[in-house]
C-alpha cells in the first residue's frame, strides 16, 4: 500500500529558496508522530533543500495584493509550501 | 503616582515588542503550597476512565470559585484565598496596573492540568500536544487583555510547560485556524522554578506541552481586561527623550539598548516583508500605551504619514 507523508514549510518570502522559519509534519505511514513543539530546528535550511533531499512540493501560497485599508495588518504565515513524499508500508 | 513597583519603559518596550513578560519565583512557597492544596490531590489513574471525567471531578473539588465574567478582579478571589494573596503580591498587582490600568475586570480563569502518559494509556486516549492557537477569537482592537498564567510547581521540559511564539500577538488571526503550524523559530516552552508567571498579550500564540513526565502538571490562567485607561500606566519616569531618530542601517558602532532598539528587534520567525510590518504595529501600540501619536522608531510611521504638499 501506497502511503502519503507531508512536509509543510513557511519560508521568509516567496522564493523557494528562502530560509525555513515554520515547519510541520504529517506521517501517514504512522511509523512517526509529530506535533506542535515538537523540534526547535527545522529539518531544512530552506525549501530548495528539501526539493535536493526528495520531497515532491505540490502547493505553493499564492501571492495577493494586500486589501485597501488593511495594509498593515499581519495574519498568518505568508509564505507556506507543502511537499510530499510517498513509500509503499505493508498491508 | 502609585505606590506599586510599576514596570519601567524598557520593559513596557520589551512587552509591547514580544508579547509576554516573564516573573520567575515570585510567587513565594506558601502561596504555591496553598494554592496546591486548594486544588487539592489529582485521582490517580484508573483502567476505562476518560481524561474528562478526572479532569470533571478535580474542577469540582477544587476551592476555586466559579465567577461569571465582567466583575472586578479585586472582587473575584476570597480574601485570603491563594490566588487573592498572588494577585496582592505588589510586584504582581504592579505589573497588572502597568498593562492594563487600573480596576482591572475578570475576564475568565482556568484550571489547566496536563496529565503524564499513564492517565492517557488507562484512558485510551492518545497523549499529544495541544496545536497553537490564539485565544477568544478575532480581535481589531488596539487596547489588549492579558492573561496571567500561573505556575504554583517547578516544571521540567519533559512536563511539556506551556509553549509560546514571541512577537506573534499583534497578529490578526482567528483562534485554532493556525493550528497546523507545529514548530516556528523561536518558540518558547515554559521551563521554571514554583512561582513563576507568565504575563501574556491576549493575541499571543501558544499551547500546552505534552507531558511527558510522571507527575501532573497544573497551571492557573486568568484572563483581565482593562476597564480604565491603558495609557501611560507604566512609570513614566523611566521614558527617554530622544533628540531624534537614532542612526539605522549605516552605524559605526552597537547602538545603545533603548526602547527604539527594544522595539526594533525582530523574532527568528519574521518573514522579509511582513517582519517589517511587525515594527510598524509595534509603533503604533507603543503610541497607544504612551499616548505620544508622534512618537516613531527607525522613521517607519513618518515616512508613511508623509503626504507631501
Amino acid at each position: 500500500m501506497r502511503r502519503q507523508t507531508v512536509l509543510v514549510l513557511y519560508l521568509t518570502n516567496s522564493a523557494l529558496d528562502s530560509p525555513v522559519v515554520g515547519w510541520s509534519r504529517y506521517d501517514g505511514t504512522g511509523q512517526t508522530r509529530h506535533m506542535a513543539g515538537d523540534s526547535e530546528e527545522p529539518p531544512y535550511r530552506t525549501g530548495l533543500d528539501a526539493l535536493k533531499d526528495g520531497w515532491r512540493l505540490f502547493q505553493a501560497s499564492q501571492l495577493l495584493p494586500h486589501q485597501r485599508g488593511a495594509e498593515f495588518d499581519v495574519s498568518y504565515l505568508k509564505y507556506e509550501f507543502w511537499f510530499e513524499q510517498l513509500s509503499e508500508v505493508a498491508a | 503616582m502609585s505606590e506599586l513597583p510599576l514596570l519601567s519603559a524598557h520593559d513596557m518596550a520589551h512587552f509591547t515588542a514580544r508579547g509576554f513578560l516573564r516573573m520567575d519565583a515570585v510567587v513565594p512557597d506558601k502561596i504555591n503550597t496553598q494554592f496546591l492544596a486548594e486544588v487539592g490531590e489529582i485521582a490517580e489513574p484508573r483502567p476505562g476512565r476518560k481524561l474528562r471525567g478526572a479532569y470533571g471531578e478535580l474542577l469540582a473539588q477544587a476551592a476555586i470559585p466559579e465567577v461569571g465574567a465582567g466583575v472586578p478582579l479585586a472582587h473575584t478571589y476570597p480574601q485570603g484565598s491563594a490566588l487573592a494573596r498572588m494577585l496582592e503580591l505588589p510586584v504582581v498587582a504592579g505589573a497588572i496596573r502597568s498593562l492594563v490600568g487600573e480596576d482591572p475586570t475578570f475576564d475568565h480563569h482556568f484550571l489547566h492540568v496536563t496529565f503524564p502518559p499513564a492517565y492517557h494509556e488507562a484512558g485510551g486516549g492518545e497523549n499529544v500536544s495541544q496545536h497553537t492557537h490564539q485565544d477568544s477569537t478575532i480581535d481589531p482592537r488596539q487596547a489588549f487583555d492579558v492573561q496571567i498564567m500561573y505556575y504554583p510547581h517547578a516544571v521540567t521540559r519533559e512536563m511539556g510547560g506551556t509553549r509560546f511564539i514571541p512577537g506573534t500577538h499583534l497578529r490578526k488571526v482567528s483562534e485554532a485556524a493556525l493550528g497546523r503550524y507545529q514548530n516556528i523559530r523561536g518558540q518558547q516552552h515554559m521551563v521554571c522554578e514554583a512561582g513563576t508567571l507568565l504575563i501574556l498579550h491576549s493575541g499571543i500564540w501558544h499551547g500546552g506541552g505534552v507531558n511527558l513526565s510522571d507527575r501532573t502538571r497544573t497551571m492557573f490562567k486568568i484572563r483581565m481586561n482593562p476597564s480604565r485607561s491603558q495609557v501611560r500606566m507604566f512609570d513614566t519616569s523611566t521614558l527617554e527623550t530622544p533628540a531624534g531618530q537614532r542612526a539605522i542601517f549605516y552605524v559605526k558602532s552597537a547602538p545603545p539598548m533603548t526602547v527604539e532598539k527594544i522595539l526594533m528587534t525582530p523574532e527568528p520567525w519574521f518573514e522579509d516583508d511582513t517582519g517589517r510590518l511587525e515594527m510598524v504595529n509595534r509603533v503604533k501600540l507603543w503610541r497607544y500605551l504612551t499616548g505620544d501619536p508622534t512618537y516613531d522608531a527607525d522613521y517607519w510611521l513618518t515616512r508613511l504619514e508623509n503626504l507631501a504638499a
